[in-house]
Order: C-alpha cells, then sequence, then structure tokens
C-alpha cells in the first residue's frame, strides 16, 4: 500500500466532511475491496475516510412496508436478521452467500452497493426490490442507480445512508458463482411485488440489469414455465476463462427460472 | 507520515502498538507483536490463513487496517488454548486434521467461531462455513471430522 | 513389537502441538535483528529484450540499501541455475541446455523472470523503488501455446534450442509396436491434453539469509524440500560459496508438492545479497509472484493408440506427447516426462509392447517441474482413460477390461516392456475391494433414481501403478540424473538415554517427526516421547537427499532401520561385556539385552550410558559412545498400486460436476501410522480432483499473461467442494527394504484425474458426448454438451 493518511469520525456529517475536504479521500466501509485494491497498489488515495466508527449507519429495523437496512450494515448481519427473514427471505439468503465467513463479518451492503462490482450479488436485490438508495443528500430510485461498470449515480462526497426494500409478496435469488471467486458469474434475483414483477441480473453485464421480456412473461404467469423459451441475447454480456458471454447467456435463462421455482416454493 | 497510536485489546490483555497507516492487522501481528500464529497465505483475503477474530466474528487480518484496531478486541490463535488445548485443537490432535500447519490456526479460529454459533452443524454447514479457508494437504476430509467431533464431544459435555 | 506407538499405531503426531498453537517456526516467522527486506521486480512481458534498466532513481527512493541487476551477477561471475538430469535424445545426443541466468540479463522469456532485485529497509520502501525502476523493453512476440512450440515460424525462446525442441526421446521399439497394431482387433485413439497446474502450497516460498563477516559464514533459511540438495547446488553451481560455509536450514515449511524442490533465483539472490548487503535480507513471495514463478506441472498435450485382440487383451500401446518446459529448465524438469512418465506407461497391465516419444518444448511460460506424482499421474491419466474408453468402444464393463489384462500376482517380479522392473503387487483383490466400499453392484440404480431428479449420473475407475523412491543411484546416474538417491540416518544417543534420530529428508506436513519416531520406538524400545527426529538443517544433520517421489519412509525409513541394526550390534558387545556373556548368546526383546536362557538382562538405556561412561567398558574392542550413521540406497523403485472409483453427478443445465462418493483402496505396503496414511491419500485425491474438475493455469495465448494467476481466478479446491472419502488398504510388502514399505505421498493424486474424468465421460455419454477437456469446468462440461447436442441435430 501507499501511505494516506487514516480517520475514523464518528458521524455522517464528519465523514463527509473529511470526504470533501481533502484531495483524494476514499471511504472504506468493509474494506472488502478497497483494502486489496490498494495493497495491489491500484489506488493512491491521499486519505481513507473509515466510516466504521459511524454508529448511526449501522443497524436493520422495519417501517411500514418497508426493510431499511443502514449502509454499515455487514453480510453476516443481513444474513442472520430475524427482520429479514421473515420479511424477505431471499435478502437473508442473498447475503448469507456472499464471499466466506470472514467476509460476511466485514463486508457491508452499503460498500457493496456504492462499489458497484458487476459480479456483486446486492445490486440484483436492489434492482429486483425496487429498493431505495438513501444517502447524505438525498434518495436514488433502484433504477437508475447502477450507471456501468463500478458507477453508480453517487456524486462527489455522497455516501449511502440506508438502503429501504419494499417487502415483496414473493422472491429468490439464484446464484452460480464463479468456481474461484464465488462472486456471482450469473445471479437472478426475481421478485413479485405488489408493483409488478422484477427480474435483475448480476454477473453477466458490465452491471447489473433487467430483463424485461421475463418480467413481462411473469406478470402474467408467475411460473418457470413462462420464461422457458425466453432467452437473453449474449451481446454484451461479459466473457472470461470462467464462462463465455453465451454461456453467461444461458445460465441468466436456467437461474431465472430456478429462482422463479424457489420464490413459489 | 507519523505513526499512529492504537490502544486494542488482544487475546483479553490490553495492548498498545504504533503503526502506520497503511499496515495491516497481520503486518503488526506479525511484525512488531511477534504474534506469528496467523499467517499470510494470500494477502487477498481468499485463503484464510491469516483468521483472527475481531470483536467475536472471524476476519481476515490481512483485509484489516491495524489501524482499526483502536478499542476493539482481537482474538488470535495463540490466544486460544489456556492450560489445557481448546477442545477443537486436542481433537485436531487427535485425529491428525493438519499436515503442514500453515492453514491451521486459520481454520481453528473458524471453526471455534462456528461452534460458538452453532453447536450442532451439519456436514454441510461445517464443509460451507470453512470453505473461506483453503488448505492443500489435507483433502479437508480430517478437518472437517474433527470439528463434527467436537461439537459432538462439546455437546455432550454441557 | 506390536505398541500402541509402534509400526501400525494410529500414533498423534508429535509436531502438531506447536501447529496448533501458532507457534510452528516457519521461515517468514524469524525474527532477523536489522533486517532488511527483498522485493524483486518481474518482467511485466512474456518475451522482450532488455535494452536498458535505470536505477538512478530508484536508488534515491527512501530506505533503499542496495539494487541488483543481472549485470551485477555477471560481473561477479555467478553461475546460471542448472538442470540436474541430462536426457539423453533419440540420437543419443543429450538435450539442448538453453542458459538459465539467476536474474535476466538482454532478454525475459516469461511473466514473472526476474529483472532486478531491491532491498530496502522495508518492504513497502523496497516495493516504492522498485515502481521507480525504468526498464526499456522491445516486446518480442511470444509462444505459449504448447501445440503450437513446434511450428515453423514460432517465435523461438533460444538460440540454443532451435525449434524449441529441448529433447526427441524415445522408448521402445516403434517398429514392434507398429506390427502389433496392424494384428489389432481393435484400436482405441485419443488425443489429451494433461492440464497445467500451479502448485499453491499454502506457505508462499521465502527465503532469509545473513552473512557473518567474522567468520566468512553464510546461513539461508529457505523453504526448502531439500536444504542438502539446496546448499550443493548453490555450492558447486551457481554461488561458488564452500559448501562448508553455507549453512541451509529448512525450519517448519508450509507444504511443498514438488515446488519447493528445485533452486529458484529468488532464494540464490537472496544468499548472494547477505554479503553484499552486511546485514540479513528477508524475502518472502506473494501469492502474485508463486503464481507467476513456483514451478508449474504437467502440462502435456498427449495422442495415444491402445491396440487390443478380440478378446480384449491389449496388445500394444502408442503414446506421443509433447511435454511443456517452460521458458528455462528447472532442477528436474527434463525428467519428468521421460523417466517419470514414460517409464510407467505399462500401468498394471501385461501391455507386451509400448512405445513413447516425447518431445519436450520451451515456451514463453513459467518453468514445468515435478508436481505431486510428476510423470507417474500424466502417466496413470494417459492409460486409465485409454482403458476406460476402449471398454466403452467394445461395450465391456472397465471393470472386466481391466481385470483381463491386469499382471497375476504370480508373475512378481514383472518385467515391463518400459524399462521397470515391478517388485511386487497383487491387482485383483484391490479393485475387488475398491468396488466392494463404492458399491459398484448398485450403481445403475442410483444412475436411474439421479435421473429423476435431472441429473447424469457417473462412475469412473482408475487403477494407478507409481514407482516412488528413486533408485538405486547406479541406474539413476546411467540415466542422466546427477545426484545420489540414497539417504542418510543417524541415530544418537544421549548419556540419559534420549535420542536424537536425524534424518536427511525433510517434513514439510507429512509427519516425520512421528512415523520416523514410531520406527526407532518400535525397533529400540525408546519411549516415543524420548525421540527427537532433527531435519532440516545443513549443520546438524548428515548430507541427505530431502524429501519427494514419495521417498521418505521407504528410503530414508530404511536408513533410520539400518543404523537401529547399527545400535542394536553395538549395544549387544557392550551388554555382553557387562553380563559377562558371549556376544553371540545376546538376544534384544524389547528394548532389553538378554542371555537367552538366563535371567540377565541389561536395558538399552544401561548400555547407552555405559557407552558414554565408560567405566566398566570394553574399550579395548569398541569405542565409546552410541552414535550411529547409516546411508542405505535402495536396490529398486518401490511400486504402490490401487484402484480409485469416482462416481459423480452432472446437472446437464449448468454443466456443474459433483463429486458425489470417492473410494481409493492402495497397496503401500506395510503402513506405519494409518492415521498420517489416511491424511496423505485424502489430500493427494483432492489434488486430483482439483486437476480434474477445477484448476488449470491459463496464459493469454498471444500476450503470454498468466490470467490465472491468482485466487480469484485460479480455482482452488475448497472444503465444500467434497464428500468425505472411503479407503481401504491391501497390502503386499516391499519385498527389498527392510520395513516392507511403498510409499504414499503422492498416490491419490496420481489416480483421481483419470477417476474423474472417466467418471465424467460415463455420465455423459448417454447424452452422446464424447470428450470433455480437463479440468471439467461448468463453462468445459456445459460447452462439450452443446456440441453434442449440435452434432446431433446436423
Amino acid at each position: 500500500m501507499y501511505d494516506f493518511a487514516y480517520h475514523r469520525p464518528k458521524s455522517v456529517a464528519d465523514a463527509v466532511a473529511l470526504l470533501k475536504g481533502k484531495e483524494e479521500a476514499r471511504p472504506m466501509s468493509g474494506g472488502m475491496t478497497l483494502i486489496p485494491t490498494l495493497k495491489q497498489r491500484l489506488a493512491k488515495p491521499s486519505d481513507v475516510v473509515d466510516l466504521g466508527g459511524v454508529k448511526e449507519l449501522a443497524g436493520i429495523k422495519v417501517e411500514g412496508g418497508n426493510v431499511v437496512i443502514g449502509a454499515m450494515t455487514k453480510h453476516g448481519d443481513v444474513a442472520t436478521s430475524a427482520d429479514v427473514k421473515a420479511h424477505i427471505p431471499a435478502l437473508a439468503d442473498l447475503a448469507g452467500h456472499i464471499g466466506d465467513p470472514q467476509v460476511r463479518n466485514r463486508g457491508t451492503i452499503g460498500g457493496s452497493v456504492a462499489n458497484a462490482d458487476p459480479a456483486a450479488d446486492y445490486p440484483a436485490a436492489v434492482v429486483a426490490l425496487n429498493a431505495t438508495v438513501t444517502t447524505n443528500t438525498g434518495k436514488h430510485a433502484a433504477d437508475g442507480f447502477f450507471k456501468g461498470l463500478f458507477e453508480t449515480a453517487l456524486g462527489e462526497g455522497e455516501i449511502i445512508t440506508s438502503i429501504s426494500f419494499p417487502k415483496p409478496e414473493k422472491a429468490a435469488y439464484m446464484k452460480f458463482p464463479n468456481p474461484a471467486s464465488r462472486y456471482a458469474m450469473v445471479g437472478v434475483f426475481v421478485a413479485k411485488t405488489a408493483s409488478g414483477v422484477r427480474v435483475a441480473v448480476t454477473g453477466a453485464g458490465p452491471s447489473v440489469f433487467r430483463v424485461k421480456a421475463m418480467e413481462e412473461a411473469l406478470s402474467k404467469n408467475f411460473s418457470s414455465d413462462a420464461i422457458k423459451d425466453i432467452k437473453v441475447p449474449a451481446t454484451d454480456l461479459n466473457s472470461d476463462i470462467h464462462g463465455s458471454a453465451e454461456y453467461r447467456a444461458h445460465l441468466v435463462g436456467v437461474m431465472a427460472r430456478r429462482a422463479v421455482d424457489k420464490a413459489n416454493k | 507520515m507519523a505513526k499512529l497510536h492504537v490502544s486494542t485489546t488482544i487475546n483479553g490483555e490490553p495492548q498498545e502498538f504504533l503503526c502506520d497507516a497503511e499496515q495491516s492487522m497481520l503486518d503488526v501481528l506479525r511484525g512488531p507483536l511477534g504474534l506469528t500464529g496467523a499467517k499470510e497465505g494470500c494477502g487477498t483475503g481468499d485463503c484464510g490463513a491469516c483468521t483472527i477474530t475481531l470483536n467475536g466474528r472471524i476476519v481476515c487480518s490481512c483485509l484489516m487496517l491495524a489501524a482499526e484496531a483502536e478499542g476493539q478486541e482481537i482474538g488470535t490463535i495463540e490466544g486460544m488454548a489456556g492450560e489445557e488445548l481448546h477442545p477443537l485443537q486436542q481433537k485436531f490432535l487427535e485425529s491428525a486434521a493438519l499436515q503442514c500447519g500453515i492453514c491451521t490456526p486459520g481454520v481453528l479460529m473458524a471453526a471455534k467461531a462456528l461452534l460458538e454459533k452453532n453447536p450442532d452443524p451439519t456436514e454441510h454447514e461445517v464443509r460451507f462455513w470453512l470453505a473461506g479457508n483453503l488448505c492443500r494437504c489435507t483433502g479437508y476430509d480430517k478437518i472437517i471430522r474433527a470439528v463434527m467431533d467436537t461439537a459432538a464431544d462439546m455437546r455432550a459435555a454441557r | 513389537m506390536t505398541s500402541a506407538t509402534g509400526i501400525g499405531a494410529r500414533v498423534v503426531r508429535t509436531e502438531d502441538k506447536r501447529f496448533l498453537t501458532g507457534t510452528g517456526r516457519y521461515v517468514d516467522d524469524l525474527p532477523l535483528a536489522r533486517a532488511t527486506y527483498a522485493y524483486f521486480l518481474r518482467s511485466p512481458h512474456a518475451h522482450a529484450k532488455i535494452k536498458s534498466i535505470d536505477i538512478s532513481a530508484a536508488e534515491k527512493s527512501p530506505g533503499v540499501v542496495n539494487i541488483f541487476t543481472g549485470k551485477d551477477l555477471v560481473d561477479a561471475k555467478v553461475g546460471g541455475l542448472i538442470c540436474g538430469w541430462v536426457v539423453k535424445d533419440k540420437n543419443g545426443e543429450p538435450h539442448k541446455s538453453p542458459p538459465h541466468p539467476v536474474m535476466a540479463v538482454d532478454t525475459v522469456r516469461y511473466v514473472g523472470d526476474t529483472v532486478a532485485m531491491v532491498v530496502a529497509n522495508s518492504y513497502d520502501e523496497a516495493k516504492d523503488a522498485a515502481e521507480a525502476i525504468r526498464v526499456d523493453y522491445e516486446v518480442l512476440p511470444a509462444i505459449v501455446d504448447l501445440a503450437k512450440a513446434f511450428d515453423k515460424g514460432a517465435p523461438q525462446v533460444h538460440a540454443e534450442a532451435p525449434g524449441n525442441l529441448i529433447y526427441d526421446w524415445e522408448i521402445g521399439v516403434k517398429a514392434d509396436v507398429d506390427a502389433a497394431f496392424a494384428k489389432a482387433a481393435h484400436v482405441t485413439k485419443m488425443d489429451i491434453v494433461n492440464n497445467r497446474l500451479i502448485p499453491n502450497a499454502m506457505e508462499p516460498r521465502a527465503a532469509a539469509a545473513e552473512y557473518d563477516k567474522g567468520t566468512g559464514n553464510y546461513t539461508l533459511w529457505s523453504t526448502s524440500q531439500n536444504p542438502h540438495v539446496l546448499r550443493l547446488i548453490l555450492s558447486a553451481f551457481v554461488l561458488g560459496i564452500p559448501e562448508h560455509k553455507l549453512r541451509v536450514i529448512a525450519p517448519d515449511v508450509g507444504g511443498g508438492f514438488g515446488s519447493k524442490i528445485f533452486c529458484y533465483a529468488d532464494e540464490t539472490m537472496v544468499c548472494w545479497a547477505a554479503s553484499r548487503v552486511g546485514r540479513p535480507i528477508k524475502w518472502t513471495a506473494e501469492r502474485t509472484e508463486s503464481f507467476q514463478t513456483d514451478c508449474h506441472g504437467r502440462d502435456h498435450v498427449t495422442h495415444a493408440e491402445l491396440a487390443l485382440d478380440k478378446d480384449g487383451k491389449f496388445l500394444a500401446l502408442k503414446v506421443e506427447t509433447i511435454a511443456n518446459m517452460g521458458a528455462y529448465l528447472s532442477t528436474f524438469s527434463t525428467a519428468v516426462p521421460t523417466y517419470l512418465y514414460a517409464t510407467l506407461l505399462a500401468g498394471q497391465y501385461t501391455t507386451p509392447l509400448i512405445y513413447a516419444n516425447v518431445k519436450a518444448a520451451v515456451t514463453h511460460t513459467a518453468p514445468v517441474d515435478a508436481y505431486r506424482g510428476a510423470g507417474r499421474p500424466e502417466a496413470t491419466f494417459v492409460i486409465e482413460t485409454i482403458v476406460s474408453k476402449a471398454a466403452a468402444e467394445l461395450k465391456m464393463d472397465p471393470a472386466e477390461l481391466r481385470r483381463k489384462n491386469f499382471i497375476p500376482a504370480e508373475a512378481f517380479p514383472y518385467q515391463t516392456p518400459v524399462a521397470l522392473q515391478y517388485d511386487s503387487g497383487n491387482y485383483p483383490p484391490i479393485i475387488d475391494e475398491a468396488m466392494r466400499i463404492a458399491d459398484y453392484a448398485g450403481f445403475e440404480a442410483r444412475r436411474a433414481e439421479a435421473k429423476s431428479r435431472g441429473k447424469l449420473r457417473g462412475i469412473g475407475f482408475s487403477s494407478y501403478i507409481e514407482a516412488c523412491g528413486l533408485a538405486p543411484s547406479q541406474v539413476i546416474g546411467q540415466l542422466g540424473g546427477g545426484v545420489g538417491q540414497w539417504e542418510s540416518a543417524q541415530i544418537k544417543f544421549n548419556p540419559t538415554g534420549n535420542v536424537q534420530v536425524i534424518t536427511g529428508s525433510h517434513s514439510h506436513g507429512q509427519g516425520h517427526e512421528t512415523t520416523f519416531a514410531q520406527l526407532v520406538h518400535d525397533r529400540l524400545g525408546v519411549p516415543m516421547d524420548q525421540i527427537e527426529v532433527v531435519h532440516g538443517d545443513t549443520s546438524t544433520t548428515t548430507f541427505g537427499m530431502g524429501t519427494y517421489g514419495s521417498r521418505s519412509l521407504a528410503v530414508g525409513g530404511s536408513a533410520i532401520m539400518k543404523a537401529t541394526d547399527k545400535i542394536i550390534a553395538k549395544g549387544k558387545k557392550i551388554a555382553a561385556h557387562l553380563m559377562e556373556a558371549d556376544v553371540a548368546d545376546v538376544v534384544f526383546e524389547n528394548g532389553t539385552f538378554k542371555v537367552a536362557g538366563t535371567d540377565k538382562a541389561v536395558p538399552l538405556a544401561q548400555a547407552v550410558f555405559a557407552a558414554y561412561v565408560p567405566h566398566n567398558y570394553p574399550l579395548a574392542e569398541i569405542e565409546p559412545g552410541m552414535d550411529e550413521n547409516a546411508f542405505y540406497d535402495p536396490a529398486n523403485f518401490v511400486y504402490p498400486a490401487g484402484t480409485q472409483i469416482c462416481e459423480v453427478e452432472i446437472d446437464p443445465e449448468t454443466g456443474i460436476v459433483e463429486v458425489i462418493a470417492h473410494t481409493a483402496v492402495d497397496d503401500f505396503g506395510n503402513i506405519i501410522n494409518p492415521m498420517i496414511v489416511e491424511g496423505q491419500v485424502h489430500g493427494g485425491i483432492v489434488q486430483g480432483v482439483g486437476q480434474a474438475l477445477f484448476e488449470g493455469a491459463v496464459y493469454d495465448k498471444n500476450t503470454g499473461q498468466l490470467l490465472s494467476g491468482s485466487f480469484m481466478d485460479y480455482t482452488m479446491p475448497r472444503a465444500d467442494n467434497f464428500p468425505s472419502f472411503k479407503l481401504g488398504y491391501k497390502v503386499t510388502p516391499c519385498p527389498h527394504n527392510p520395513l516392507g514399505v511403498k510409499g504414499c505421498g503422492e498416490a491419490g493424486a496420481i489416480a483421481a484425474p483419470a477417476a474423474v474424468m472417466n467418471a465424467v465421460h460415463n455420465a455423459l455419454a448417454p447424452i452422446g458426448v464424447k470428450h470433455v477437456e480437463m479440468p471439467a469446468t461448468p463453462l468445459n462440461v456445459w460447452q462439450s454438451i452443446q456440441g453434442a447436442q449440435r452434432a446431433a441435430a446436423e
């Protein structure tokens, strides 16, 4: 790692002030991506602002029809939360299969969503459940939040404070993990909500995306049969030593059908 | 840059140290603190050999800044045994659930954390929990059995 | 003697308490006062000319102590790294031997080739400085695709190896084999790739060195499997430091699997630079460096043909293999695809005629050398895949075809057509036992049940033979091996009766400290806790050959037995004196010398005490002291054999292969500690299944970049990839070593790949899939299924 100055603010306001006041400051939530990036010398921030001391950012509460998860809530806490398990078991299931226990004890939902790794799991849940991302400056709807590879709608000095997930009628997440890294090579989150069906895919493309054809078919008939003939084009999908674009396109169909079956169980 | 002064607790004992912002917890444990039980197998959080506990929860110390330890409680393999070996250590010993020993401290820390939250895990649960700890020697077989057997012994002793 | 802690007992490992409590001492754990830290600048290119290296800015970087480049080594007349096995080609010419500079001088030949060494006060400072080194490269085209290495116009790796050919070697008489093929009722043909692997011992390679100006002595701590051999190479060929001035210590070492046998550039540099820097130097590889610079394993492209008569008897086997050596010839690289591969192609079968042709190629990739099994997994994969393929083509049961061709028990010792003489074995009961444990009879019912769940279930056999404990030295010398293949042992009693057992082999996970103590305990009756096994330090141990090729017990253990013989012989003389008896009448039983038919007895400890306090002692006949040395040079290899049966289920929609059950029945000869042996088999199976299903080193075919260069991209076997394994044993003791042992360290990794891949092919055959390349990753399996479906549609 290159040299940097380390800060551990206690409030969101202090954190934001630090992030805005420094030349090349980077926030650190769980550090599960940032620290390896620093160790590989792929980033050279002047300052690292550790959000771990900001108590107001952690915690899970149920507010009306929503489960609201603080940005600094760790994956392991989402996975084992009685509230999440009761209201959105698919989200608990997703969180319980991120990385390994060591990662789940450190990585946070806010960090994952802000980082927008194309292979991260949470973006699929955010989009499929039509969640609202709350920041220190305002709110972002799920659609439009993820803009591309490691790119979001977050502005300078803007940090996520919580994410609000509306309770779905039914939902499930199916992941095909990369055999080596266990990140999602293809992850499909399917949700049937009061406002319609959403199918969100992570891992397959440069950023999470919805499959409208599947959503329409599932709106009429929420069964895996309804989408068995829907193919996702391989164009623009990721390709690497573990999966060609064609294979990923195929897996989107398989994982989507399995997610629907799981949601219907 | 000036060194950071960190006050923490390691294996139940208060501990102060100086570190650079960019030093990992693992660097400080293995270097100035002389606690070389945690190993660096990859430095990127993929192998689990550096597993320690942070406030009772397992983390990869290679992906934790030493500065983050301020005011927290750290547990390492050196603190696992008291006068006697921990039941997991004893079972690993009796069943040769280790070979070269590099992954062993991390595996033990992870297994201990599992049994603390789930005293009756299935084989599948043990295997899934330990998937973050790479071992190149044992083929995992004896490790999994030792953890299952320890869990059974600890349940019986309760 | 049978006891709770003697031969055959499940003795708790002596070494484990330190590993379990975090108090093991590995190279990187060493506290060295005033240490400096080394960082190596590696080539980012697969092939490039170095036009210039400018270190002027780097030298001014904070904390820098010294920077060295290849030119400094040329100026200091440092030798190159060596290949210690001369293989003679078809025409009797020695293999091409291109130079292997410790650090690149004018050309880099793989991504990771060493370019400069920075020594600084801290590791981060060394790394900072390395970033300031300006290397002007002229990037050249690279050859990384083994199958194209000999193509006309392929980029050339070394001028000394025209056409990238290191040797064109053969064994057997081609004309005889061709004649047999002409008469065959059936010929099975096969093209296979044995995928390239990265060893990934969990402890990265590391080295530390210090130089004592007062004495001129160097001490090198290295993660080595064979510290004496490393010292010999460094002294005699590379650095010229006299052997007695160089102490090499391999303390606790965290796994090797072959990758820590060899003499590497970085440890060489750390040692050499220690005297120039004047302070201790520490270096530990980052995992990325391990991926890029540890010697890789396997990497063969093979065409094989098996000729059978109308009854299914094997008539002849023909094998053509291209073996990748990487960019430079590593320490034992040349022997792996020849004497450790082609000589094993008879397998467990009576195949009367075998011809193998092996061409070794250099490419712009990391050097390739021995990795767990070294040649024997590749041979087993060829034989056991083609035999199962032949069975499928002939619609025969794969176990039946194997049985039909097994070497019968009464045929031992059995001379194969490929040089080796198998000393002992009895193969049919092994496969019977494996089939019983695996419930082969119930397989079709399980297949049907899986089908009802949409899964394809398959079962696969692999009946392997291996040759372990390279020997005897004279034969190895005739074949081009550069070292002896004996092992040393010393049994050194202290006056109070406890004992040091000093071995020239080295334990890096195998549990020698326990197994070897069991031998001495069993033979001499010394309690286990009174025995200390010492290894790994050239200053405290007798010269030894180290640990590789499953040799330690068969060769090193036998040396220990020889030393115990000498202890007993000397003890008898002392006891005879003390008992005033004739030596010929003294017997040694349960740790005590006795005179048969009397109640006279002298415990060994008493004889030992007398030897060190020789007040009442036959000084005229024998020397004081109880300290005996032995060297053991085996008469032959040992030949472990066994059968593995793997059962898999495949999800045809995703291509995921799941290992449902894996059975291994082995004949390792006599077993000293079953608990340790089980662990060796388990670990070997996982490495073998890893090769079959997960692992593969992938280089970009154009740029030569290592695409599988981290745990994020190289799939390591993890705990949730496996079921528990089912093991069994059959024993035919080795007839030529005193313990009757054969060696168990590599068997799992040798047999498993073929067992898994045969199961995969068996599972996929009903849907028309003919071939899946190893590793059978989900992508590979899915693509194979797609290919079969397309072919069926056409």
